[in-house]
């Protein structure tokens, strides 16, 4: 029989174990007055409203069902991590100074002025708690798209000086060497020298015309070069005339992802006048999600006019030339699932892609219980993987797609993004987790039939 | 001039006008922004079909989101129909807008308005509740939310007191029950209520942005 010791009461409203959030670093960057600062942020938070988002903005009747989609508010019960939420700061801005009635708010003090206290506690809302992954969007019945508000917020932020400094020097790094992770044009044609000697393929570099452009991304350049033996392998299997160039190969856009559209448009201008410069009729872009959205759905706005070519996913790219028939492949006996990246599939519509080269594969398709473009985002996109700060709410979100993997059973688990890949593996070895990201693409070009047509 | 006249005459004659100069200037003043065009090649062909689509389609929950969302979304649904219900579909509103409009159609029983209305009172209390116990609601929660909801109640409340002739007589509580009328629609193009015609452009817009991507709507 238990005894009750009496010497302490017993306490049964302390919070046992709750989360309890890391305490918020804020970063700052520039020589800017407060009051510079907070009108920069509102100034290029506006620029770009147009129609849709003002009525984003206008149109929110605080029900709050975002947080129920919304990986970090799920994971944690802190409200702060509501969607909506994440972008108050600029409804209280667009209210007061841009809306129909701002003349209204201003007058009867209804919307107070954003302050820069304000600001840098947004800063881990907008950034360390956003992958603008798009599920919010989803969810909100008034159809609001909150994650491409929280783009257009980091934009303020981004000219206010006021984004985690991991971020910022990657951008940086992106803006100045061309790469966010450092590769200069003879380092790629190093590693894709080395690449072709390795996985003996040819691979076509500099090719002063040809019919597609392919594009890398720094993180499969660096940290995963098999994909560059794997792209090259399938291109040439289709038959068509196709290079990479050192004078546009860099597909991520860390601009985009810091909110820095100058550096945005610079980068993709990179790959649209390599593209040109070819005559391609096709960019394939390489499996990253955000490159995707930045060329495939930004690429002609930052342009100013219809692209000469085609933009495709490499999953899209190969899906039509297994359709097509111009590429063939072994069946392979396993289980898969698949992790669809939120900005080629969710956000981007490829979705059908992976799963018409799963069908061609003859594999065992598991998909995930609210999977495809309901899927939980991975945790990393949005640029949150580079944020160092962010990494223990990160790999508190990442619980969620576990078990997600998990509840499938498959023998493999795929996706066709590096930037998911490398979060994935992250969590993998923080978590020492029994299950390992593989690419999609790689799996298709180790298993090419060899007398393709 | 009594009470009832003034409810019946200027006061809704005022709340009519500021209605339609209100709505019409802030449905403007979004109109009128910059929009600028997408050059990305559509996937897929997304006109105002798009809109027309998403505008239908978001009135339901995706399946992922049922569960956590089920008890709002039931609330909100009861008040909103509710609402609409006890407004065209009550004889003697079918009667005041046929004098106003020409237009006539048949009504539901008082008793089953009386049930409904009652309904959307009690679905209104919940949301409330909800409002000022979860803590998400709490944290976004502002002034517009809860006046919102007290303009939007009071003409359904005013409206059930009418027939029970409590504390004032049918006339008074028939003139206090226009003006709530009278105040609803004051209010309604300049807070969170215009979403009754703000829903349009954000769905619409929604589903012609991500139509033409192929993408999830």
């Amino acid at each position: 029989m238990s005894t009750v010791d009496n010497r302490h009461p017993i306490d049964r409203e302390a919070e046992r174990l709750a989360y309890k959030p890391p305490e918020v670093r804020h970063d700052i960057q520039g020589d800017m007055s407060t009051e510079e600062r907070v009108e920069h942020a509102m100034r290029n938070f506006v620029k770009n409203f147009n129609t849709q988002t003002a009525s984003y903005l206008d149109g929110c009747v605080h029900c709050g069902m975002c947080a129920d989609a919304c990986h970090y508010h799920v994971r944690t019960d802190d409200p702060r991590y509501t969607p909506i939420w994440k972008i108050e700061l600029f409804k209280q801005a667009y209210k007061r100074e841009v809306g129909p009635f701002a003349f209204f708010y201003r007058l009867f003090g209804f919307k107070k002025k954003v302050t820069i206290e304000q600001l840098e506690e947004w800063q881990h809302l907008l950034y360390d708690s956003c992958t603008v992954c798009g599920r919010c969007s989803l969810v909100c019945p008034m159809g609001i798209d909150i994650a491409g508000m929280v783009s257009m917020a980091r934009h303020g932020m981004f000219k206010a000086g006021l984004i985690p400094h991991e971020l910022h020097e990657t951008a940086k790094k992106a803006a100045e060497t061309g790469s966010p992770l450092g590769v200069t044009p003879e380092k790629f044609e190093d590693r894709l020298e080395w690449m072709a000697d390795e996985h003996d393929v040819e691979i076509p570099i500099d090719k002063e015309k040809a019919d597609v452009l392919a594009v890398m991304s720094s993180i499969e350049i660096q940290k995963y070069p098999e994909s560059m033996a794997a792209t090259a392998k399938i291109l040439n299997a289709t038959g068509d005339s196709w290079t990479f160039r050192t004078d546009g190969f860099e597909a991520t856009n860390f601009g985009m992802l810091s909110g820095n559209v100058e550096w945005q448009k610079e980068a993709t201008m990179k790959l649209i006048n390599a593209a040109i410069r070819i005559g391609a009729k096709t960019l394939v872009l390489p499996e990253c999600g955000h490159a995707y959205m930045a060329m495939r759905w930004m690429g002609a706005n930052m342009y100013g006019k219809p692209l000469p070519f085609k933009v495709q996913h490499i999953t899209e790219y190969i899906a039509d030339a297994l359709n097509e028939g111009r590429l063939r492949v072994k069946k392979v006996d396993t289980s898969v699932t698949f992790h669809d990246p939120c900005q080629v599939s969710r956000r981007g519509g490829a979705t059908q892609a992976p799963r018409d080269i799963f069908k061609h594969l003859g594999v065992d398709l598991r998909e995930m219980q609210n999977g495809g473009d309901y899927n939980w985002c991975c945790g990393g996109g949005g640029g949150v993987v580079t944020i160092k700060r962010a990494d223990d709410l990160r790999h508190r979100v990442f619980k969620l797609k576990m078990d997600q993997v998990e509840a499938t059973g498959a023998e493999l688990l795929l996706s066709s993004c590096a930037n998911c890949r490398q979060s994935f593996d992250d969590s993998e070895q923080h978590f020492g987790w029994n299950y390992h990201m593989g690419s999609l693409m790689e799996l298709v070009a180790d298993n090419l039939e060899e007398e393709a047509s | 001039m009594d009470l009832l006249e003034f409810a019946k005459g200027p006061a809704l004659q005022f709340a009519a006008f500021v209605l339609v100069a209100g709505t019409i200037w802030r449905i403007v003043g979004i109109l009128m922004l910059n929009t600028k065009p997408d050059y990305s090649e559509p996937r897929k062909k997304a006109g105002y079909l798009a809109a027309l689509k998403v505008i239908y389609t978001r009135a339901f929950t995706a399946p992922p989101f049922k569960k956590a969302t089920m008890y709002p979304k039931m609330m909100a649904y009861v008040m909103h129909i509710g609402f609409f219900m006890t407004i065209f579909l009550f004889v003697p509103h079918i009667v005041f807008f046929e004098g106003w409009s020409g237009l006539d159609w048949p009504g539901l029983p008082n008793n089953v308005i009386y049930f409904v209305g009652v309904a959307t009172v009690i679905s209104a209390i919940a949301l409330l509740v909800r409002r000022l116990t979860s803590p998400v609601l709490k944290l976004i929660s502002n002034f517009d939310d809860y006046f919102s909801w007290f303009v939007t109640i009071l003409p359904v409340v005013t409206g059930l007191l009418i027939p029970t002739r409590m504390l004032f007589s049918y006339q008074d509580l028939l003139a206090i029950h226009i003006l709530s009328v009278a105040l609803l629609l004051v209010w309604l193009p300049f807070g969170k209520l215009g979403h009754t015609f703000l829903v349009f452009i954000t769905r619409g817009t929604t589903g012609m942005v991500f139509e033409r991507r192929g993408a999830r709507t």
